[in-house]
């Protein structure tokens, strides 16, 4: 895991907790949110009276993150929480996500957006199923990294030799996947502070960072190229006045940088103009980095609409463009995914049909074998082929997330059906 | 407002230096919210951004205005009218929305009220609070807006902090917070069915820091309560409650005079004021940072009737 240099400023850090039941992920947030002074008194007497009046014998740290009823009942986590904090070096958001199986779709979710997945493990029992089935899922969805964070130290006397088994194993594991991220691993205690925020005086044999540390150092620059993308969400017309002449084109800039005179081509139809101008939130700029929400002036009077996408023409990697897409998927409903199947799809800006051709398999995330199947389930993790009823301009997810992920919507309910990562396009 | 304005014109050299990280984050969060509301905008067919006169809406409509710049904001915004305001606020209101050339729609809760769509507590202490989910829905329904941004944060409740960035409300208008649509790298699902609508939430990962160091950032106008002033109160259950409004006087209650500003803006019957001399932005900026209770905790009498109330009345179709 790289560290950014010293002046270097970093910017926000998005982080998912994972992990099973009771490995400690919301104590562990609440210890960050209470130890970096996030943590206000109002909220720290309700969680003392709630602690009472849900039994737990002392201060119940995850009552911070578990903020429905229901979640405060049962004791878990069921939906993903979002818990923001700042120190002096960058500003952090957290994803809290659930740790039953049967809500892996939020774990997928929450994991989605994160440049950082913290998987906890309880030391006492090691690593388990959940510990593989979330590492695997963090490095499909293309985290930047993972912490190892062991947890409940204390209930195994700080044993050196314990530790080194749970971290070389994860880290085993994770080399052998198909899109490997650099592991880190800590031994802590989220209750009672150890290498959180601060130090330990149990762990002298321990000499990397605390975990507030680490993640205040983390690099997360984008780490790959392929060049600027810009799937136009909107064209801004204002139709009258001094700008009656104004046509410019909103949307968010993936893939690379793109600056005034570069070339762009629009696509999927082809032409190729020039950027006239850029702005961002309002004022002009003369060059835009990823994640920039951009409006582009184009040189030329050219036919862009809701879409399109704007490809920068000189890009390390061309943008493909087709109908036909292989993806993994994370099925998200009860209704089964098999072959024949119509959803709506969302890919960037643009909506349409797809119809599901083939299912090659399923994940069996503890083995990571590939099942052959032919139906995906709630929670299940596949491989599927779809044909789309307009061709999409995309990437491979591993080439440039951003420009490889769809979602698939169910017709009947309109919910969120699938999450998935295009691995191949063609025409 | 166009294009070319410069809007960075709002703290000295060495103040930018300082907040340079907090800025680099708020770049992000700009970018966020921007988006989001260009989505839901290009999704939905009739939107309607909630503006309350509060910081949090003052801070959305700038996003919004900046989302379609130099075009004008292509949908309206609502202003759920308790009835119970404080007047800074809809002098502020009415000035802000003809200063910025929008278009303002206003729902009553004193015409739900005299249309018997509510009944109004009475006594003492009687708030309209609660009322407003109606008068909202009712509103949402007549008009057919298909989606309603608002300026809800994450931080401000654990229950928001559960909340979608575009969440769905059904044909009742109720929020179901076991059955949300996920959502997968915030790739937002605007899909419904006619008599549903949608709630958007550009606003989510704000924190009450970040909405300041925006207001620093770009100058955005807020009433003239948020900042200190010398005002009547009357101590209740621990807030400040401002005397000479809806806020009826109890045996044993003395009003007096204190130095006040108020951290969030909302019914003037349950939304109390906190003893500061915070004068300008900078100076909130700095006092914010230091405080040791939440907002909504110290300003929100509504919050604190039991452990799941902003729950109970979200579920309702509360904002």
């Amino acid at each position: 895991m790289s560290t950014a240099t010293a002046t270097a400023l970093r910017g926000t850090l998005r982080i998912a907790t994972a992990g099973s039941v009771d490995d400690g992920k919301s104590t562990l947030i609440g210890r960050l949110l209470h130890d970096t002074k996030t943590v206000f008194e109002d909220q720290l007497s309700a969680v003392i009276k709630a602690s009472r009046r849900y039994g737990d014998g002392e201060t119940n740290l995850a009552l911070l993150t578990d903020g429905l009823r229901a979640e405060r009942e049962q004791g878990i986590t069921i939906d993903v929480a979002h818990r923001y904090f700042a120190t002096p070096e960058r500003s952090f958001i957290v994803a809290d996500t659930p740790g039953h199986a049967q809500y892996t779709r939020n774990m997928v979710t929450g994991a989605s957006t994160a440049d950082v997945a913290i998987v906890l493990v309880d030391a006492r029992h090691g690593v388990v199923e959940q510990t593989r089935r979330h590492a695997f899922i963090a490095t499909l969805l293309a985290v930047k990294g993972i912490v190892v964070a062991v947890n409940k130290m204390d209930l195994i006397d700080w044993d050196e030799a314990e530790f080194d088994i749970i971290a070389k194993e994860v880290e085993a594991y994770v080399e052998a996947l198909p899109t490997p991220v650099p592991v880190v691993a800590i031994p802590l205690s989220a209750l009672l502070g150890d290498n959180v925020v601060g130090g330990s005086v149990h762990t002298p044999w321990y000499d990397g960072p605390p975990l507030l540390q680490l993640l205040e150092q983390f690099d997360n620059q984008p780490r790959i190229a392929v060049g600027p993308r810009l799937h136009v969400q909107r064209v801004i017309r204002p139709q009258g006045g001094e700008f009656a002449d104004f046509r410019g084109y909103a949307g968010v800039l993936s893939g690379g940088t793109l600056a005034v005179g570069d070339t762009v081509t629009v696509q999927p139809n082809g032409i190729t103009s020039t950027v006239r101008a850029l702005h961002r939130a309002g004022r002009p700029v003369e060059r835009a980095e990823i994640g920039h929400a951009l409006v582009v002036e184009l040189a030329d009077k050219v036919d862009v609409a809701r879409g399109d996408v704007l490809v920068g023409a000189d890009s390390a990697t061309p943008a493909h463009v087709g109908e036909t897409v292989e993806i993994d998927i994370c099925w998200m409903i009860d209704a089964p995914l098999t072959v024949g199947s119509r959803y709506w799809f969302k890919h960037g800006s643009r909506t349409g049909r797809a119809t599901v051709t083939a299912i090659d398999h399923c994940h069996d995330l503890a083995t990571l074998e590939r099942v052959p199947t032919d139906r995906l389930g709630l929670n299940d993790l596949g491989h599927i082929r779809l044909q789309l009823s307009e061709p999409i301009v995309a990437d491979r997810y591993v080439d440039n997330p951003d420009g490889g992920r769809l979602i698939l919507i169910d017709e009947a309910t309109n919910t969120t059906a699938g999450a998935a990562m295009v691995t191949s396009i063609a025409p | 407002m166009s294009l070319d304005v410069n809007l960075d014109t709002g703290s000295s050299d060495a103040a930018q230096a300082q907040h340079e990280a907090a800025h680099l984050h708020l770049d992000v969060l700009t970018d966020e919210a921007i988006t989001i509301i260009r989505e839901v905008a290009a999704e939905c067919e009739n939107p309607v951004l909630l503006f309350s006169g509060g910081k949090d809406s003052a801070v959305l409509l700038h996003l919004a205005l900046l989302a379609f710049a130099p075009a004008r904001l292509p949908f309206p915004v609502m202003h759920v009218d308790t009835g119970h305001n404080f007047a800074e606020v809809i002098e502020y209101r009415d000035r802000l929305v003809a200063d910025w050339g929008v278009r303002l729609v206003v729902a009553s809760v004193q015409e739900s009220i005299d249309a018997g769509r509510v009944v109004e507590d009475t006594g003492p202490r009687a708030s309209r609070n609660r009322l407003q989910s109606v008068t909202l829905l009712d509103a949402i329904g007549e008009h057919g807006f298909d989606a309603a941004f608002g300026g809800g944060r994450r931080d401000e409740d654990k229950a928001r902090a559960k909340e979608r960035i575009l969440s769905f409300r059904d044909r009742q208008g109720r929020w179901d917070p076991r059955q949300q649509r996920p959502e997968p790298w915030g790739v937002l699902n605007a899909r419904i069915r006619k008599g549903e609508h949608l709630r958007a939430f550009p606003l989510s990962n704000w924190t009450e820091v970040d909405i300041w160091n925006y207001i620093a950032l770009h100058e955005v106008p807020l009433p003239s309560i948020y900042y200190s002033h010398t005002r009547t109160v009357v101590e209740r259950d621990g807030m400040l409650l401002s005397v000479g409004g809806p806020v009826v006087l109890e045996d044993g209650e003395a009003p007096f005079d204190a130095v006040v500003r108020y951290r969030t803006v909302g019914d003037a019957s349950c939304t109390g004021a906190v003893e500061s001399t915070a004068r300008t932005v900078q100076d909130v900026i700095a006092e914010v940072a230091a405080a040791r209770i939440t907002e909504r905790g110290a300003t929100r009498a509504d919050d604190t009737f039991s452990e799941s109330a902003m729950e109970d009345r979200k579920r309702e179709g509360y904002f």
